[in-house]
């Protein structure tokens, strides 16, 4: 009874409080709910006696599958669907007696990610047991990196597209507080009809990277372009597939809201995220709930939440982890991590192929992601949302670049086709760049027959869409199949023109006017009448000739 | 026959006085007439006698895999053997069957030897008398031999001593003349104290130069495969085989030198001999520190320099033992949930409720108790003021040992237990925990700190009991360890068992052994 009597004494109170400051608060909601859908990019900062806003911030925890042959501590082989327990050696299913011995491909992997999201590579790195007793656990702990990770202090830039038409790169950094090394668990299947639980250990023992990124994002758009550009730099160094569906970039995003200025407000952590996008709503969800939560007085509590992407609301989970402590413990079975600096700071007894080399590592770096976008925009001249576009979809730069070696027409008037017709194409059916049916050669061959005449660019159109169907045939096959080549026969042309001249006087009275604009109206008649086949520059001269 | 060691056994083989089959029946009926030792948890009779036919072809032939080949050998129950039980004395894995064998039992069968069986041992490797398993305990041949009856008068069955542990069986196995050569394990003591109650030469080899890999662990950072044997070169032959570089455990070193066989004449003149002031412990018998003072003198003679040294940190070893221990082992145990292996109870209203009654059904007290303290440690809140203080103490114990030798001592020359062995009726008058902290005073620092070790029969008592005394060698200079340690072998003058003493038959019968008996003060 006491209990209840204070609770209902604080809301009571609470609710004096709203009440005291409800013209501002009402106002303060009404921003909010106009401007938390999409975060504002370049918050201006206030002044000082403005009313603040509540504001969400966001940090999230990145669980990475390392993409290699084998697992973390064990030669058994990882692969995604394969028959249930069918990749699991005696030390994944934690017989007794059995020690972890460490994958070097997945240091390496781990080493280069901190490389790629300039962090400092700790020479030294320990292990350590977490532990916890779970159904898909079977050692009772996980192997991972408590006290001293691999990799620490980075940072990652990524950018969102703002501004009035979204058309601005907008640049912006999270900081990488840490990669660890550390065990994949198992999964459990729960058959709730025959009330059993099921397990397979094909995922446990893989390896993963934890990334940690400090709270520096504010909203589920950046939070989604920050986990975007991350996923491509993992799928451009090749450590992780990034695939969010099949778990292999898993993410889980602590929210809280604050005043500016103020300390960080109580956070909850969501998880249960399967893509980007659900990143993005989750998120924003979680921080209009808690603002909603604030205003109506009531506090936020420390909880795991799972995001309902059917309802598209975040839930609380049965919290199994409230209380638990994980009694770390270093890893007694595996010597300190070390990683050396270059070849010549090996020690005498060491074999170079057995060590980890942070400058070989370097040296193997692939081009990043922005960097990549900055070299097409210097290179080909393109506007930066187009190098996003061109990045973000697996092998299209390699396309693009592909297609341009086999045209001479202008990268600016290329990059068209690539992002709009060939993309929207694969968008539509689902394909990868890979999948495509026309090939950067066949485009480039296209583009070619358009630049030098031979085709107008509305056939040009058709024609991509003949391609497409008919995976295989040349443009110039169908040009010639289909009769669309340009029409270039004079007396053909005069005829036409001929026709719509004399059908159409008051337009051929307004130019003779002077209203030279309306010509343009009688040459999309004649193109109508040539299917758009006819020879722009010959029309517009007969038309002039006929028209003066 | 059965009484020789593992050398002269191998050069007979090898001449044909006698074949790997004749030899294996025989400790296989060596066996049977001591079963009441229960030194075997696992007798291995057919698969040893297979063994042995294979092995007798071999011989045959003239292509005999090593110097091991037909040997019989025991193995502790915490080693894992492909298709045949390991149990670890607990009702948590007593039906468990591994896979797959541990390395050091890989590396034996490699070498032809024949596997006799498991031994028995305390659950899980926690105690120090080898009577807290689940298969009951063990009891010290030289309970039934004619000097401790003699000595004693003793003629009650109940007036049996113990064999200390946790590595009993292996001891006894290698006492009682079942195998030549047995596999211990030693994480405090747990293979020099019973060599040292049973009266067999008990190695702990340099941690990290013998694989754990299949080694059921109690303290991972801690355990190291014992050796044990009827000579200190019998223990330099198998230690040569086991050694080495293993990449299935990560902890394992390159082995410093090919050891095979000791130097027949060791000189120990340029040895300096350090005798640990702080090892003259209350509870030390007045017969093991005669026994101490009578080796001293002996190396003093022939020319070693003997000086007394000082770690100053032993005090705080069994409590530092302790934390790390138990920690370790709340760890190491969170495995045996009864899911996939092992024990399971037949609760099943929920999957906790499950590993609770698994758990409380599967282990004995001291596995639970040890458990719960070691989470107790392990708590965020307690980390700091107890694991960590405990690891900065085990560092300066290490410390103690590396300023020792590094003032010029070869060797420490210590006593490995505080007395001979205690009446199992006495014995378990205290609980575990007051016995492991009192049994392993004089072993267990070594381990803290990695170095090789090693406990050498060096007389009977007034009982007609076993004293050992143990000596300990900086880390990777086991070889030396092993000469001077056979330097003082072939001067104590340790009766060994014979044939035909002590089994329950002959237990009256008062015959001497081949060997001058030095009884002790």
């Amino acid at each position: 009874m006491a209990a209840s009597c204070v609770a209902a004494s604080e809301l009571l109170q609470n609710m004096k409080l709203i009440s005291g400051f409800y013209p501002k608060a009402s106002c303060v909601i009404r921003r909010i709910s106009t401007t938390n859908a999409r975060c504002d990019g370049q918050a201006q900062p206030r002044a000082k006696s403005a009313p603040q806003q509540l504001v969400g911030v966001v940090g999230l925890e990145i669980h990475a599958q390392i993409n290699s042959s084998t697992k973390l501590f064990s030669g058994s082989s990882v692969r995604f669907s394969a028959p249930p327990n069918s990749l699991v050696s005696l030390f994944d299913a934690s017989l007794p007696g059995t020690l972890p011995v460490l994958n070097k491909r997945c240091v390496e992997a781990a080493v280069m990610t901190g490389l790629a999201l300039n962090c400092t590579i700790n020479r030294k790195s320990l292990f350590d047991r977490k532990h916890y007793f779970y159904a898909d656990l079977p050692a009772g702990y996980q192997i991972t990196q408590q006290r001293q990770p691999i990799a620490v202090d980075g940072m990652l830039t990524y950018s969102l597209l703002g501004g009035k038409k979204r058309s601005q790169v907008i640049r912006k950094n999270v900081q990488i507080k840490q990669i660890q090394l550390e065990q994949d668990s198992g999964k459990s299947l729960h058959d709730d009809v025959r009330s059993q639980t099921l397990i397979d250990l094909n995922r446990a023992g893989v390896g993963l990277m934890e990334l940690v990124m400090e709270p520096d994002m504010s909203c589920g758009e950046e939070a989604a372009a920050a986990v975007r550009e991350l996923q491509l730099i993992l799928q451009a160094l090749g450590t992780c597939q990034g695939n969010m569906s099949e778990g292999q970039l898993r993410v889980d995003a602590n929210v809280s809201v604050h005043r500016p200025g103020e300390p960080l407000g109580v956070r909850t952590e969501v998880k249960n995220i399967n893509s980007a996008r659900y990143l993005a709503r989750a998120i924003d969800y979680e921080i209009q709930r808690q603002i909603d939560v604030l205003q109506r007085g009531g506090t936020v509590q420390n909880e795991t939440r799972a995001y309902d992407s059917k309802s598209g609301e975040t839930i609380p989970m049965r919290d199994k982890e409230g209380l638990q402590d994980y009694r770390f413990m270093p890893e007694p079975n595996l010597p300190p991590l070390i990683v050396y600096e270059d070849n010549a700071s090996l020690p005498t007894g060491i074999d170079a192929c057995q060590a980890v080399v942070v400058q070989k590592i370097k040296e193997g770096l692939p081009e990043l992601p922005s960097v990549k976008r900055d070299r097409l925009v210097q290179t080909y001249g393109i506007l930066p949302e187009h190098s996003f576009t061109l990045v973000n979809e697996d092998g299209l730069v390699e396309y693009f670049e592909e297609a341009l070696k086999a045209t001479k027409k202008e990268p600016r008037k290329v990059i068209g086709w690539v992002t709009n017709e060939l993309l929207g194409h694969l968008k539509q059916q689902d394909l990868s760049v890979s999948q495509s049916p026309i090939s950067p050669s066949a485009l480039a061959e296209l583009l070619e027959l358009q630049e030098t005449g031979h085709i107008s660019s509305s056939v040009a159109k058709q024609v991509f869409q003949e391609m497409w169907r008919s995976s295989g045939k040349t443009a110039q096959q169908i040009i010639q199949e289909h009769d669309l080549g340009l029409v270039s026969d004079t007396t053909q042309l005069h005829s036409i023109c001929q026709k719509v001249v004399e059908s159409h006087p008051d337009e051929v009275h307004a130019i003779r006017n002077g209203n030279k604009k309306v010509l343009n109206k009688l040459m999309g008649l004649v193109q109508k009448e040539t299917k758009g086949r006819a020879d722009p520059v010959l029309v517009r001269a007969i038309l002039q000739e006929k028209t003066s | 026959m059965l009484s020789l060691t593992l050398k002269e056994v191998s050069l007979a083989l090898r001449e044909g006085r006698i074949s790997p089959t004749e030899l294996c029946k025989k400790c296989l009926n060596r066996i049977k007439k001591t079963q009441h030792l229960n030194a075997y948890i696992t007798v291995t009779e057919e698969l040893a006698l297979k063994q042995a036919q294979q092995s007798e072809t071999r011989l045959l032939q003239g292509v005999p895999k090593g110097p091991l080949d037909g040997i019989p050998f025991a193995v502790k129950d915490n080693f894992c053997t492909k298709d045949i039980k390991t149990t670890c004395a607990s009702k948590m894995l007593k039906d468990y069957t591994p896979p797959y064998n541990a390395t050091m039992v890989q590396k034996l069968l490699d070498q032809g030897a024949i596997l006799m069986g498991k031994t028995n041992m305390d659950e899980f490797a926690m105690g120090a008398g080898s009577t807290d398993g689940t298969f009951g305990p063990v009891k010290n041949p030289w309970s039934y031999a004619a000097p401790y009856r003699e000595q004693t008068g003793a003629v009650q069955d109940s007036d049996w001593v113990i064999t200390g542990g946790s590595s009993g069986g292996s001891a006894a196995a290698v006492a009682s003349l079942t195998s030549y050569l047995a596999l211990g394990s030693d994480t405090g003591g747990s293979t020099r104290n019973p060599g040292a109650l049973c009266g067999v030469v008990a190695l702990k080899p340099t941690y990290g130069l013998l694989s754990r890999h299949g080694l059921i662990p109690l303290v991972n950072s801690m355990d190291v495969p014992g050796i044990l044997t009827r000579s200190v070169n019998d223990a330099a032959i198998a230690l040569g085989i086991l050694q080495g570089l293993d990449v299935r455990d990560s902890t394992t070193v390159p082995a410093p030198s090919s050891l095979a066989e000791l130097p027949e004449n060791f000189d120990v003149k340029n040895i300096c001999v350090g005798i640990p002031k702080e090892y003259h412990a209350p509870g030390l018998s007045e017969e093991t520190l005669a026994q101490w003072s009578r080796v001293a003198d002996l190396f003093e003679r022939a020319g070693a320099q003997v000086k007394q040294v000082s770690l100053p940190h032993t005090q705080y070893s069994i409590v530092c033992y302790h934390v790390l221990c138990h920690a370790e082992v709340a760890s190491n145990m969170a495995r045996f949930d009864g899911l996939e292996y092992g024990h399971r109870s037949e609760t099943d209203s929920s999957t906790e409720a499950m590993y609770a009654s698994t758990r409380h059904e599967g282990f004995n007290d001291v596995v639970r108790g040890r458990i719960l303290s070691g989470n107790y440690f392990l708590l965020k809140q307690n980390y700091q003021h107890y694991f960590v203080k405990a690891q900065k103490v085990r560092r300066l114990i290490a410390d103690d040992f590396r300023n020792v030798f590094s003032s010029g001592v070869d060797v420490l020359l210590t006593p490995t237990t505080l007395a001979d062995a205690a009446c199992y009726q006495d014995f378990t008058q205290e609980d575990n925990r007051t016995r492991s902290a009192q049994e392993d005073v004089f072993t267990q620092p070594s381990n803290m700190a990695g170095l090789p070790a090693v406990s050498v029969p060096t007389a009977l008592s007034r009982r007609g009991l076993p004293i050992g005394l143990q000596l300990v060698g900086p880390a990777l200079h086991d070889k030396k360890l092993l000469s001077v340690a056979q330097w003082m072998e072939q001067r104590v003058g340790f009766p060994s068992i014979s044939d035909s003493d002590y089994s329950r038959e002959s237990r009256n019968d008062p015959r001497m052994t081949k060997r001058e008996q030095t009884s002790a003060v």
